[in-house]
């Protein structure tokens, strides 16, 4: 091969930067993020359901927190929601955070799993934080 | 004509795969086997491309120039256009893959009341380049399913790349440029005659392709969700080398991975290899220094020559006899 030490150094850093994914998990676990529904709030509930169904909700919970933005924030619409039992506000705050009441092992446990960091709790607080 | 082959070609890649996982037990051949088999296809085929291309002997130095050689002193030298040395080269070779400097020459060639004239095009470099950013940003944020626990600075690029905060998911830009300038180089070289003529079905091909990939990924991200937690846990698996039988993912995934995968098999053999080409360019890796380096084409033959000093050293007593002059008494 002609500049052959060249060519094959560009190859081996070309290799090294592609096959990254796979050595860099070599002998990993690939565990799976495994939000857990143990609060007492949930425990306390008539029949243990969330706002939609659980298959649902693990796909398009943010779309619900995106309507229910919506319609308190824009068009006022404040009414109680009935959940499992108990009466709720439309709310993430005193909503999702009322049953799910242990953010860092439900929400952030698969959010740190998938890569993202919701900018939601710039404003808003979880139920453990407190207020200002 | 190539574009409607193109297009067919992905749609059916498309079809093959939303069709192929209803039957039972494909979801491991789409989801397993065939990526395996492209990633390997892909280390390979370009492994084996760019040592073809390394066999190829350079005889003679052939970088294209444009700019002023290095000369004498009170001559202004253009030291990225003309290099003289490695290092120039190399800083020619990093503007050139980050910025396309070449591509920013582009000129638009039109007949005007019958005389060509040339004008100012930048809107191809322009959409080239950020179609290029736009993909390698998109592939750096996909690390972050094939990473655990994703790496810091993965969630800050997600985080600019989305700093407009429209929607949920929000909105990531790159996603959206990639298919706009991906958008833009289909629709030159529809629009354009000249580039039409000369386009054929390897030139749309794969620009539907990518375009079909980023499609697929943004319905899955904003429309038709599937569930991340599961995806990535299948990635995961993928890349330790423990795949698991990927359960309870939406069709479109798998299109997303078929159609990947097919790029993936695609690339070794296609105009894609530019992405190694342009390091083994001799027209852009090269220094311009033939004047003051000797290069020695690498096949010439090894000819046996006969100097004048050797033949006046075998014939001197002879040539004296003659009395022909000599050089060395
Ligand atoms: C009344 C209590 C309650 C409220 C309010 C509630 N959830 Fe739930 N949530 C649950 C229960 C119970 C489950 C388990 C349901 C199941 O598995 O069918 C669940 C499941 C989920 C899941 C799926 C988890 C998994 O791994 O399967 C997500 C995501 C979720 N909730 C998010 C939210 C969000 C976001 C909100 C606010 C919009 C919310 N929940 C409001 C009780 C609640
Ligand atoms: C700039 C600060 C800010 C950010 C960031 C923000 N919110 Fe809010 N949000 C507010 C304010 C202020 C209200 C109004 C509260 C009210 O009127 O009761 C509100 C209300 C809401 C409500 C309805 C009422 C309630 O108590 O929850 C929902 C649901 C909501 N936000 C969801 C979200 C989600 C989801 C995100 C992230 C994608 C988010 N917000 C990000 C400031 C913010
Ligand atoms: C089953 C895992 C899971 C659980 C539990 C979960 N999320 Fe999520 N959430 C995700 C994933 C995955 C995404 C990103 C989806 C994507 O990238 O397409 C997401 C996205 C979001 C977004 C949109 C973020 C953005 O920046 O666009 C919000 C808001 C959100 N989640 C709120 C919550 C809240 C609040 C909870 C807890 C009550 C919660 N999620 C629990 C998996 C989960
Ligand atoms: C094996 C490799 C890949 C896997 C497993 C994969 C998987 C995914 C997944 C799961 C999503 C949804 C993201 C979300 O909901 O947040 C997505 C989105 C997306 N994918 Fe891919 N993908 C791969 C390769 C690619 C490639 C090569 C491209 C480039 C053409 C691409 C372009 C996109 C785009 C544009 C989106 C939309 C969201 C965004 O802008 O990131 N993907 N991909």
């Amino acid at each position: 091969m002609y500049n052959g030490g060249k060519i094959i150094f560009g190859l081996i850093i070309f290799l090294a930067i592609v096959t990254f994914p796979f050595y860099s998990n070599l002998g990993g676990s690939a565990k799976k993020a495994m939000p857990s529904l143990d609060t007492p709030e949930i425990y306390a509930l008539a029949t243990k359901e969330c706002v939609r169904s659980g298959e649902y909700m693990k796909k398009e919970h943010m779309k619900v927190l995106d309507e229910w933005r919506d319609e308190v924030v824009r068009e006022g619409k404040r009414e109680k929601i009935s959940v499992g039992g108990t009466e709720l506000e439309k709310s993430l705050q005193n909503g999702c955070m009322h049953c799910h009441s242990n953010k860092e092992q439900f929400c952030t446990e698969c959010h740190k799993y998938a890569g993202i960091d919701p900018y939601c709790w710039d404003c808003h607080f979880d139920r453990g934080e407190g207020r200002l | 004509m190539g574009i409607f082959f193109s297009f067919s070609v992905v749609v059916a890649l498309t079809v093959i795969a939303f069709a192929g996982v209803w039957i039972p037990g494909m979801q491991y051949f789409f989801g397993v086997v065939i990526p395996y088999l492209a990633v390997l296809v892909f280390l390979v085929g370009v492994v084996l491309k760019v040592a073809k291309w390394g066999r190829s002997p350079v005889p003679f130095r052939i970088p294209t120039t444009c700019g002023q050689q290095q000369s004498l002193p009170w001559i202004k030298h253009s030291k990225y256009d003309n290099p003289q040395t490695t290092g120039q080269v190399i800083i020619r070779m990093v503007l050139e893959v980050f910025l396309f400097r070449s591509l920013f020459r582009n000129l638009r060639t039109e007949m005007n009341d019958g005389r060509v004239t040339y004008g100012s095009d930048k809107i191809l470099w322009l959409a080239g380049l950020l179609f290029h950013i736009s993909f390698f940003i998109v592939l750096i944020r996909h690390l972050r399913f094939f990473i655990e626990p994703v790496p810091s600075f993965i969630n800050m690029i997600d985080a600019l790349d989305g700093f407009v905060q429209v929607g949920v998911p929000h909105l990531l830009l790159t996603g959206v440029l990639l298919v706009a300038a991906g958008g833009y180089l289909l629709f030159r070289r529809i629009n354009n005659s000249q580039v039409r003529h000369i386009s054929l079905p390897a030139d749309y091909f794969p620009l539907l392709l990518i375009i079909g990939i980023a499609l697929s990924g943004i319905i899955m991200r904003y429309f038709v969700k599937v569930d991340i937690v599961s995806v990535k846990a299948f990635t995961l698996g993928l890349v330790s080398l423990r795949p698991r039988t990927p359960a309870g993912i939406g069709a479109i995934f798998y299109i997303h991975l078929f159609l990947i995968s097919a790029l993936l098999v695609y690339f070794p053999f296609s105009k894609l290899m530019h992405m190694g080409g342009v390091f083994l360019s001799p027209t852009r890796n090269l220094a311009n220094n033939n004047r003051e380096v000797r290069h020695v084409n690498p096949w010439n033959y090894d000819v046996k020559v006969h100097s004048y000093a050797a033949y006046e050293d075998e014939f001197r007593e002879k040539m004296k006899e003659a009395g022909i002059p000599v050089e060395k008494e």
